[in-house]
């Protein structure tokens, strides 16, 4: 099954609530809102002219210009996406499905945005949230064990955001 | 040997007991396997039998820091690791030496600017005695850094000068005294502290606009 007919068939099942769609892409995707999700996720695994059994990565994107001057001529408003890259072994097509987030829950700095996790659907799930949740600061709810798995217990911040401050010192060493 | 040369028979070799000591010790020098990184990879080359570190008695890669006395530090160290870094050498007999492999523990490396979570140099964690450049070194210049080594054992006077073992403190210990107003028990409000005080630093480094 090649793009089109699968998100023909999204189209179909879940109608306006996919935000967006983007077929010309190499990877063609669709975007939905953080709270269809897992809905869309389960129908893509569970539909049987689908059969989405396996989900290779989950990645986090910040876009965000930080210098004020590119900012107007970035093209883009500052948010976050989280993107799925799925593939089936049965029917043996592949497709994407991304997430838009704010930068910061209720516009508030310091409030870490929230996306319901995937753990129960896929496996996999679990180490590749910890690791967007390490370095880019997404909190997934109902994540069995949120936890940093990359960086230090004790680190302060999510790095991978663009506004990210390095630290002067950790444990007594000099960092910049 | 002065005076003492051509009075004993043939196949009796006259020395100090230091340089028969120093003599023993660079001959032995166990390092400790310590592979971070893609250094490690050189560090194995050196042991095997193309580049054949055991030729200088420093074949010997201990997998425990309580039998070793060189550490080549091979590899990125970030900062999860350096507090274990830090606790092996800890655990190292004395004398110990450290050897600092590659551009990365020798100062941060390709991560120097971007690099958050790497440490800008092991010597801010441990002391180094012989920095081996490269990007990683080749086997070669692993070998020379440990000539090296062997030449700074070879100058230890610790039984003639009656001094008592140096302890290696780091010229660079790395330890950061912030100035109360950069410092804060919380971490998350020192952290803010020290965002504000580098943001202010760039403000004023930026130049006037003429």
């Amino acid at each position: 099954m090649n793009a089109s007919e699968i998100v023909a068939m999204l189209e179909s099942r879940f109608g306006t609530r996919l935000l967006d769609r983007q077929l010309t892409a190499p990877d063609p995707f669709v975007v939905v809102g953080a709270t269809h999700l897992v809905e869309v996720m389960r129908f893509l695994r569970d539909e049987p002219s689908l059969r989405f059994e396996l989900l290779h990565d989950i990645s986090g994107v910040d876009y965000l210009e930080p210098d004020p001057k590119k900012a107007a001529t970035a093209g883009f408003t500052p948010h976050l996406e989280v993107v799925y890259h799925l593939q089936s072994f049965t029917h043996r097509h592949r497709f994407t499905v991304k997430v838009l987030l704010p930068r910061w829950r209720d516009d508030q700095p310091g409030s870490l945005p929230e996306l319901p996790s995937l753990t129960g659907l896929w496996g996999s799930a679990n180490w590749h949230e910890r690791e967007v949740f390490d370095l880019l600061g997404i909190v997934f709810v109902g994540h069995p064990d949120l936890r940093r798995i990359l960086l230090a217990e004790d680190w302060v911040g999510h790095p991978l955001r663009k506004d990210y401050e390095f630290p002067l010192e950790y444990h007594g060493i000099r960092a910049r | 040997m002065g005076w003492l040369e051509d009075r004993l028979e043939e196949s009796v070799l006259t020395t100090t007991l230091e340089r028969a000591i120093n003599w023993a010790r660079e001959s032995s020098l166990w390092p400790m396997t310590f592979g971070l990184a893609c250094c490690a990879i050189e560090m194995m080359a050196t042991g095997a039998p193309r580049y054949d570190i055991d030729r200088f008695g420093a074949g010997a890669f201990r997998a425990t820091p309580r039998q070793a006395d060189l550490m080549i530090v091979a590899g990125t160290v970030n900062f999860k690791m350096a507090d274990r870094v830090r606790r092996l050498y800890n655990q190292m007999p004395d004398p110990k030496f450290v050897i600092a492999m590659g551009a990365c523990t020798c100062g941060g490396g390709p991560y120097y600017k971007y690099g958050y979570n790497v440490v800008k140099g092991v010597d801010l964690v441990v002391p180094v005695d012989v920095y081996v450049p490269g990007c990683p070194p080749r086997p070669e210049a692993l070998l020379e850094g440990l000539l090296r080594v062997q030449d700074k054992v070879r100058a230890m006077k610790n039984l003639t000068r009656g001094q008592p073992l140096e302890l290696p403190v780091p010229k660079r210990t790395g330890q950061v005294l912030l100035p109360p107003e950069l410092s804060d028990a919380d971490p998350v409000k020192a952290l803010e502290k020290q965002n504000a005080w580098a943001a202010q630093n760039k403000e004023q480094a930026k130049p006037t606009k003429a």
